[in-house]
């Protein structure tokens, strides 16, 4: 409890007093991993062999046509394994877990991604594992929880609140002040107490770091925009901090603007004039909340946005202007990822389509020879009951249909036979 | 200050009971009549907690508190005018529990001096480590009143003097990991932690969480000073109804 991490204003360590030897416990560990080049080469090597490090950047020649502007390349962070940038925070952590001697994860969930790619870690490294995840993200993102069982981890539903992820945050701290002795909590995105956001975005810096080199080599120049999305802010993290000391690169952090302006319509924190600073969660950032400091409901599509709070790195980032932040609506953002579906062959998830939904407004007013950067943070596989229904395919409704039929037909002649 | 009061009451007995209750649940009418029943019952000192949407440190049956105390319209305001009313009803000294957000969005020095106005005299804020509360810390000691400060099972003897430094009126102990209202062993080694505890600190020792019969009770006396019942004290009413909360504290005391 010395170094409390704070980004001007923003960060610190708001923490139950029976986690402080918790906290430093991890920050000790965090701080030598990063003082030791090896760790980072084991991290590199663990990447590049389970996973699909480097990703790579691909031109989208087609969208590029389509949009009549700026050139545009997306960062494939969709093709890591689990399908998601959250792989690169979840096997960082893994390895911290494993130097800390601890048997045992847990982690919060919104989409789902975290949850999965933690599971995964949790199989490949042998920890036991048990994810929270609100009610309401259970109910729309059943393929992801499936996966979630199907590699051993407990999936608890948690009904307190308002159901998402910061309930499941929650939840998962009542679980680490009791089990801390042999558990790990693997927070999933650059929020929470210190070292949390530092440590996350470190894990994420393997996408900026990447994309700057790629840029580089293959286009002989840095991008002059790049667009990622923001929901605790760890992809848009990782992706900029690449970028950081380049003042020509201009970083662009897209929330959810749900269904638009207003209080409980969106999760916008920086994009929209509706949040205020507070500290909830651990740590102190801008949070949609009432003048009494309670934390209101917050709307998205992609439940991996759909948070009250936001990093304390970007909060900082937000006021000092190094980063600017816009919000994309569920609307832009399903007709995003349908063009880039249809032009490219790319299925960015919902979450990601955020970022492809901000670009492709600012895309046609830039030059031919300009280049923009996205981030493609993950792949909608698990969106597919979201987005089918978003834009209400007749043929898909027929199959869940079929399938209902099927398994209803199933139950009743079990249940006959018992 | 609550250290004397406290002094004062153990030449009369050896354990002092504080209790608990979630300010407007289940609604702010039977929070002052759980007020009133607990104070006849015998209690010495109590907590009023301020709801909040995130109380990250309790448990479900506080947890649920919370949530019910907000749906049904709690709000900071009420909760400092109920306990306005409170303070000048009871003669027992009241402290706020309450989440950091809840000052932190009010204006820290600002809460801190209504708490004074409206009579109360210390607080337990669970996620505001001393090292981020230098402007509630000073403002507390202004005004003369007490931000006590939790020894776990986990805080080492280093961390205990810490805590010492910044803690006034008594020290809050918790009996084990965990959120509140979970089962507690009370047993040997609960009483070697508590001897631990002693060792570092001259405030008196009020030992919370689990806490929930007249057994435990009885097996605090002789370790601790004060006796702490939160989550049980709401199950009771859940279960039961208000009317059997003062019953259920008379039963524990005598
Ligand atoms: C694909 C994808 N992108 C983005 C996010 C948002 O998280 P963050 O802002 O931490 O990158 C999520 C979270 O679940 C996600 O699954």
């Amino acid at each position: 409890m010395k170094n409390r991490g704070y980004f001007n204003q923003f960060g610190g360590a708001f923490i139950p007093e029976i986690l402080v030897p918790t906290f430093d416990q991890l920050e000790a560990a965090y701080l030598e991993a990063k003082a030791d080049p090896a760790f980072w080469q084991e991290y590199v090597n663990l990447m590049s062999t389970y996973s699909c490090r480097a990703t790579p950047i691909t031109y989208a020649e087609n969208l590029t046509k389509h949009l009549g502007g700026a050139q545009i390349y997306i960062k494939r962070e969709d093709l890591n394994h689990t399908g998601a940038h959250k792989a690169n925070n979840v096997m960082g952590q893994g390895l911290l877990t494993k130097r800390m001697g601890k048997r045992r994860v847990i982690a919060e969930t919104g989409a789902g991604q975290h949850g999965v790619a933690t599971a995964t870690m949790a199989a490949k490294f042998g920890f036991d594992c048990t994810i929270y995840m609100g009610a309401v993200d259970v109910a729309r993102q059943r393929p992801n929880v499936f996966w979630m069982e199907q590699m051993g981890a407990t999936v608890v539903p948690v009904e307190d609140g308002s159901a998402t992820l910061k309930d499941a945050i929650n939840e998962a701290f009542r679980d680490w002040v009791t089990n801390m002795d042999d558990t790990h909590y693997a927070l999933g995105t650059a929020c929470g107490p210190y070292p949390f956001p530092e440590m996350v975005a470190w894990f994420q810096s393997i996408i900026g770091i990447e994309a700057r080199e790629q840029m580089l080599s293959q286009q002989g120049r840095l991008p002059d925009r790049v667009y990622a999305c923001v929901g605790g802010g760890s992809n848009a993290m990782g992706l900029f901090s690449g970028f950081l000391d380049d003042k020509e690169v201009e970083l662009v952090g897209v929330e959810a603007g749900g269904r638009g302006k207003g209080m409980g319509e969106h999760a916008a924190r920086l994009a929209y004039d509706d949040a205020t600073v507070g500290v909830a969660q651990g740590y102190k950032t801008y949070f949609l909340q009432n003048p009494n400091g309670q934390m209101m409901d917050t709307h998205s599509v992609s439940a991996g946005l759909d948070y009250v709070g936001v990093s304390p790195i970007l909060a900082n980032y937000h006021d000092t202007g190094q980063v600017r932040f816009e919000a994309a609506t569920d609307d832009e953002v399903v007709a995003a990822m349908q063009l880039t579906v249809q032009k490219e062959g790319l299925i960015p998830a919902l979450e990601s389509s955020h970022a492809f939904a901000q670009a492709f407004k600012e895309a046609p007013n830039m030059g031919k020879d300009e280049i923009i950067l996205i981030n493609q943070s993950g792949r909608a596989d698990k969106d597919i009951f979201t987005v089918a229904d978003a834009i209400d395919d007749p043929k898909w409704r027929e199959f869940i249909i079929t399938k209902a039929d099927q398994y209803r037909a199933r139950a009743a002649t079990e249940g006959g036979v018992r | 200050m609550l250290e004397q009061y406290i002094q004062d009451r153990l030449q009369h007995k050896e354990l002092l009971l504080m209790t608990h209750i979630v300010l407007g649940y289940p609604s702010y009418d039977k929070s002052m009549y759980l007020v009133e029943s607990m104070v006849e019952a015998g209690v010495d000192l109590m907590e009023l907690q301020i709801p909040f949407s995130e109380p990250m440190a309790d448990g479900p049956v506080i947890l649920k508190a919370n949530a019910e105390a907000l749906k049904a319209g709690a709000t900071l305001e009420k909760s400092l005018e109920m306990a306005e009313k409170i303070t000048a009803n009871f003669d027992i000294p009241f402290l706020f529990m309450t989440y950091y957000n809840i000052l932190f969005k009010h204006g820290v020095s600002d809460f801190v001096s209504k708490m004074h106005d409206i009579g109360i005299k210390g607080a337990i804020i669970p996620d505001l480590p001393p090292e981020e509360a230098s402007e509630y810390l000073q403002s507390m000691q202004q005004h003369k009143l007490d931000p006590v400060h939790i020894f776990t099972p986990n805080s080492s003897l280093e961390r205990k003097q810490e805590l010492n430094e910044h803690t006034s009126g008594f020290m809050y102990t918790v009996a084990r990991k965990g959120v509140t209202g979970k089962d507690t062993q009370f047993g040997d080694e609960l009483g070697e932690y508590l001897v631990e505890c002693r060792q570092a600190t001259d405030l008196p020792l009020a030992l919370g969480f689990g806490v929930k019969s007249k057994a435990d009770f009885d097996f605090i006396r002789g370790k601790a000073d004060v006796a702490i019942i939160g989550s049980e004290a709401i199950r009771v009413m859940e279960d039961k109804g208000v009317e059997a909360v003062g019953p259920f504290i008379h039963s524990i005391i005598n």
